[in-house]
């Protein structure tokens, strides 16, 4: 499997730090996503062995949770809020021209390689509905033109 | 020096609050005005975010909703001074959506700055801690016990009784656990303590373990959170600085340590033994019960599991006494339930209020009916596992007896109201569809039955054979309810069915064709 290259020494040294805390899995891959933006699939046998588990458990571990991804985001990550509340306000619409405007479904990055869109189940901002998240920033009240504006922002900021 | 409120909580932010903090600072500075900008929390009040308040001799005036460009008007229709503008709303304490509440969970929620630990020391802070100090761990467990709380995370269990289990299971290690792994749409209230009062929550902990004998805690935190993350972080750093936390808790010789730990995107670990099991680094299988977390919690110890808004009522019953707290609310539902309306409704927000409200008076008294000013249609209580309630049952006073006396259920108190242009034969098969995407896979019900159960909406909704169908998906939600592992593949069948009965029509059925 071709993969794009990381910095296994960087990955080395986030495993030391967190390796010793008790239920470190987590905190770990945590700690990797934070740093790389993904888990490399080649790291894998580095945090098995600091952690003395299987290779298959830590993937599993890996795989079970939707936050951790193992291909590197694009620039940015929109999350797209489908829940209840979103839906009563028209969340639906929202997505349907988020997707076509991005000319991207969910888990796919632009070809721009601007935004990966990731769909979300409730930011708590369900007062505000419908509601995205871009990186660690939220969104209420987001019609498609209020969508069309923040991506204009962003590509500006780009 | 005059002081300027605008909130950080994120919902107001994702309405451009950091945008009007901005511009307030800009324009007082180009106006040569010496201004103190303090970064609340929200009031709850979200259709008037963001909502700006200035301090006066009277007390906090309100202007909101506020956008970037109403500030230059602000100022010059001294807004400072508390003068009117059409943005004002009078005293925030009078808005009368705030008025008729009882906020004793959320009392200092929107008023103080929430990583400033002096400003909630000034507001009553800590004194239940301070109590509990003083008590021995039994005093204190029967003190909650005594207050009538019940785990405010959907379950509605005594929270005393479970403490008194940790309590008297001798064990060198055991474990506080708070469950902030708030996943279900229509709630935010966890939300909000977290990023809006983080102490309470940390002081709500400390009096738990003084109470059950635990050194060392856990807030098991969601991604999708990462304002609370932000602030309860610099919550906690501040309390380890001024003796709140570590080796000697306000030189008792009593530890507490506690850390945050974030989740990753699985709405199962809401569940408390899924969450256990991620916590130790796992995959977040839900573990059989018994043993109970009590007995047999995290790394295998005792441990006292409570949702956010269960721990952030702890300081209130220690500071001002069980009886207190027990004195609001209505039969085995006591003190405040903090309501979190959302979805389609003019006026969405927090209301904490004693247990007894009806659905009707918070939909229409406090929401002012749908935002889209058509006829409110159906409204989800509970969460995503939650029944969807018709208006024949928006009488039902909100106590957890009443609900589940109607096969609907209370949960963390988050409603979602719909419009009458819901298609609920949509909803139920979102039902499904999220319980296939977030089943843990351990059991088979929830595992496969999710998924043919959007199979068979499907067809219902195609008109394939639908009084045979609509028999399968009887059958089918008859085994999830009974068969599964966990309240995910358990209660699923709320939103499904409560759907097919109350709205057939939907479905292209008659009231005869649901039988």
């Amino acid at each position: 499997m071709s993969e794009q290259p990381w910095d296994r020494d960087r990955v080395r040294s986030i495993i030391d730090t967190l390796k010793d805390k008790p239920g470190a899995l987590l905190p770990l891959l945590h700690g990797i996503q934070d740093d790389l933006g993904y888990v490399p699939p080649d790291s894998v046998p580095l945090i098995a062995e600091a952690l003395n588990l299987s290779r298959a458990e830590v993937h599993g571990v890996i795989s079970f949770y939707h936050y951790f991804r193992d291909t590197p985001p694009g620039q940015h990550t929109l999350y797209v809020c489908r829940a209840e509340s979103c839906q009563s306000m028209g969340s639906e619409a929202l997505e349907a021209h988020i997707r076509q405007r991005l000319g991207v479904d969910y888990h796919e990055t632009t070809v721009d390689d601007l935004l990966s869109l990731e769909p979300v189940y409730c930011l708590g901002n369900c007062a505000c509905s419908p509601a995205i998240m871009i990186d660690r920033q939220v969104f209420g009240r987001v019609s498609p033109q209020r969508f069309d504006a923040i991506l204009e922002n962003l590509k500006v900021n780009a | 020096m005059i002081t300027v409120y605008v909130p950080r909580d994120s919902s107001a932010l994702s309405l451009g609050a950091e945008e009007v903090a901005t511009a307030i600072q800009m324009e007082a500075m180009r106006r040569g005005m010496d201004i103190n900008l303090v970064r609340n929390g929200s009031r709850g009040m979200y259709w008037l975010e963001p909502l700006v308040e200035v301090a006066t001799a009277q007390g906090r005036m309100g202007y909101g909703p506020v956008g970037v460009a109403d500030v230059p008007g602000l100022f010059e229709a001294g807004f400072l001074e508390g003068s009117a503008s059409p943005l004002a709303l009078g005293l925030t304490d009078d808005i009368p959506y705030l008025k008729r509440q009882e906020r004793l969970t959320f009392a200092r929620v929107g008023i103080t700055d929430p990583v400033d630990l002096d400003d909630y020391l000034a507001h009553d802070g800590y004194r239940g801690l301070a109590r509990a100090l003083t008590l021995e761990p039994a005093a204190i467990v029967e003190e909650v016990t005594q207050s009538g709380l019940r785990g405010r995370g959907g379950a509605a269990f005594p929270t005393g009784i479970k403490w008194r289990t940790v309590l008297n299971t001798p064990a060198t290690q055991k474990y506080i656990v708070c469950n902030a792994d708030e996943g279900d749409s229509g709630t935010f209230a966890d939300r909000m303590v977290m990023e809006d009062d983080p102490f309470v929550l940390i002081e709500g902990m400390t009096i738990a373990a003084l109470a059950v004998g635990a050194t060392q805690g856990y807030i098991y935190l969601r991604c999708e959170y990462p304002h609370a993350q932000e602030a309860l972080n610099a919550a906690l750093a501040a309390a380890y600085e001024h003796g709140y936390l570590g080796d000697n808790l306000r030189g008792s010789g009593k530890r507490f340590d506690l850390e945050v730990r974030m989740g990753a995107g699985a709405y199962v670990c809401g569940e408390e033994t899924s969450l256990l099991e991620s916590l130790e680094g796992k995959r977040g299988l839900v573990r059989y019960k018994p043993p109970l977390p009590a007995i047999e919690g995290l790394f295998g110890q005792p441990t006292v599991i409570n949702n956010v808004l269960s721990l952030a009522s702890v300081p209130v019953i220690l500071d001002k006494g069980g009886e207190f707290y027990k004195n609001h609310g209505l039969g085995r539902s006591r003190g405040t339930l903090p309501i979190q309306l959302a979805g389609n409704v003019k006026y969405p927000g927090l209301i904490e209020k004693a247990f007894g409200l009806t659905l009707r008076e918070v939909l229409y008294d406090f929401g002012g009916g749908s935002a889209t000013g058509r006829p409110i249609k159906a409204v989800q209580v509970g969460g995503p596992l939650g029944a969807y309630m018709p208006e024949s049952q928006f009488d039902t006073p909100m106590d957890y007896e009443a609900f589940a006396a109607i096969w609907t259920v209370l949960g963390h108190g988050g409603i979602v109201a719909f419009d009458d242009g819901v298609d609920m034969a949509r909803m139920a098969r979102y039902g499904m569809e999220f319980c296939a995407i977030e089943s843990c896979g351990k059991c088979t019900p929830c595992r496969i039955g999710s998924t043919r159960g959007m199979e068979v909406i499907d067809k219902i909704i195609q008109g394939e054979d639908r009084a045979a169908n609509v028999r399968l998906l009887r059958d089918l939600s008859d085994t999830l309810l009974n068969g599964s592992l966990c309240a995910l593949g358990g209660m699923t069948p709320y939103p499904v069915l409560s759907a097919l009965n109350h709205f057939p029509e939907d479905f292209g059925l008659t009231a005869q064709d649901t039988v």
